[in-house]
């Protein structure tokens, strides 16, 4: 009954990573404690909370649910790669803005979830944006402010103009 | 993470007939993992036991959805975001497009997989209630042949099913008869996304000049897994709907009904609310508008 250690590769934010890992090792930890990327969060650590929201293969995870084996040959993008080149990606520019992020614990989830949405449906409703995010918990803002930052960045990618569209 | 890594071996054969072979080859000692929704949330708690697993995701014969002239067929891999984006599962089993966006959230909903679900055999588990009122067929595989059996005969107790232990659920098998039903489903939880279900019923029935001539109940929450509630159709069967019945119906589901109390809820509350959904239901069967 032992996980001998096996190695992996897969790519994080455009870059190919091998790590040499016991396989049923979660993604979130190897993110974080073998790639040092600690943008992602650790909330409740069953999948309740998003904080460890991640994209593998353009779709929205909770990393501390999958087994590190399934990242074998995925793509992975995690908030530490959205802002490009030092310019912040246009979602994080607006909860800069309208104070989508207060503690910050959730806010790279919430990041994670909300670039997922807009990657599948580039103006959504509050709605749509209240479901796409409804797996995220956030006990900082109420919520809205995050809302009203994703329809920010949703309507004017450069986020420059004003939010409280709806 | 209470868990320990290095405790838990797991192997990822890649198709299903390394995976059956597996199985055979040692009954009882591997353990399927598919999207590792249930099984990795107890092992960041510390508390998964199985020792060996074998991974099932990203094996293609178990990830599909076909609509054919008769029916549609789910495989077990099949996650629930791709049961949310079928057009088949949304024209023709629209309760069941409706449960699928109920489980936990998108996140979930990219890993969580059909067969998990039922194999999971939870009493509460969200897609139980719409098969079960779709007479839904599970398909069973081993290196023996595989078998159907209707999947009100899968779960046998709490947390036990009628698989051997060289057996994988292959897929679930739904007919196509049900467009002319009334349908109904509903959830009652803490809230309306992560929740999981304190109970929750479905129903399809036809009401021919105001006479229920058939009827399928099916429940979560309410038994130690998910069942159809045959006492209390059998009570509706036959009767047109007025208030008699219904405070008839209402009163067989309250004895038919084997809830518990548990973190979520209570006996008392679950089966209270389980015949008000069931009075909801009758009373929009007796009504003329168009199925819900």
């Amino acid at each position: 009954m032992s996980g001998s250690q096996c190695t992996l590769r897969f790519t994080v934010n455009g870059e190919n990573c091998a790590v040499q890992v016991p396989p049923m090792k979660r993604l979130l930890d190897v993110l974080r404690e073998d790639l040092h990327l600690t943008g992602t969060k650790e909330g409740c650590g069953e999948g309740e909370c998003g904080s460890c929201s991640v994209r593998m293969d353009g779709e929205l995870v909770n990393s501390c649910l999958v087994p590190v084996l399934h990242a074998e040959g995925a793509n992975i993008q995690t908030v530490d790669g959205l802002a490009a080149s030092g310019t912040l990606h246009p979602l994080q520019q607006a909860f800069l803005k309208y104070g989508g992020a207060q503690c910050g614990i959730c806010t790279p989830g919430m990041l994670m979830a909300a670039t997922q949405l807009l990657s599948i449906n580039p103006h959504p409703t509050m709605a749509e944006i209240r479901e796409g995010l409804a797996g995220n918990l956030c006990r900082c803002t109420g919520f809205i402010r995050i809302f009203e930052s994703v329809i920010a960045a949703a309507h004017n990618p450069s986020a420059d103009q004003g939010a409280h569209a709806r | 993470m209470r868990g320990n890594p290095d405790a838990h071996e797991i192997v990822a054969p890649g198709c299903l007939a390394a995976v059956l072979d597996l199985l055979t080859g040692a009954p009882g000692e591997w353990t399927p993992i598919a999207g590792g929704t249930e099984l990795m949330v107890a092992h960041a708690a510390g508390r998964l036991a199985a020792s060996r697993l074998v991974s099932l995701w990203g094996i293609r014969e178990l990830r599909f959805i076909t609509t054919g002239a008769k029916g549609i067929s789910i495989g077990a891999g099949a996650t629930f975001r791709d049961l949310r984006g079928d057009a088949g599962i949304a024209d023709h089993l629209p309760l069941l497009a409706k449960a699928a966006s109920w489980i936990g959230s998108i996140a979930n909903q990219s890993r969580a997989t059909v067969g998990g679900n039922l194999v999971n055999g939870s009493p509460a588990a969200d897609s139980s209630p719409a098969l079960l009122a779709y007479d839904a067929e599970v398909e069973l595989v081993s290196v023996r042949g595989s078998r159907r059996i209707p999947y009100s005969e899968f779960h046998t107790g709490y947390k036990r099913n009628a698989m051997a232990p060289d057996e994988l659920l292959l897929a679930v098998h739904l007919p196509l008869r049900f467009a002319r039903h009334r349908r109904y489903l509903r959830k009652v939880g803490t809230r309306r996304a992560m929740a999981i279900s304190k109970v929750a019923l479905a129903g399809t029935a036809i009401v021919e000049e105001g006479v229920v001539s058939e009827l399928r109940l099916a429940a979560a929450s309410l038994a130690p897994f998910p069942a159809r509630l045959y006492e209390t159709e059998a009570a509706l069967v036959g009767k047109s709907i007025d208030s008699r019945t219904i405070e008839s119906a209402r009163e067989v589901l309250l004895t038919e009904a084997r809830p518990i109390d548990d973190i979520r809820s209570t006996a008392e509350y679950r089966k209270r609310v389980a015949a008000n959904l069931l009075e909801e239901f009758l009373l929009e069967l007796r009504s003329e508008g168009s199925p819900k």
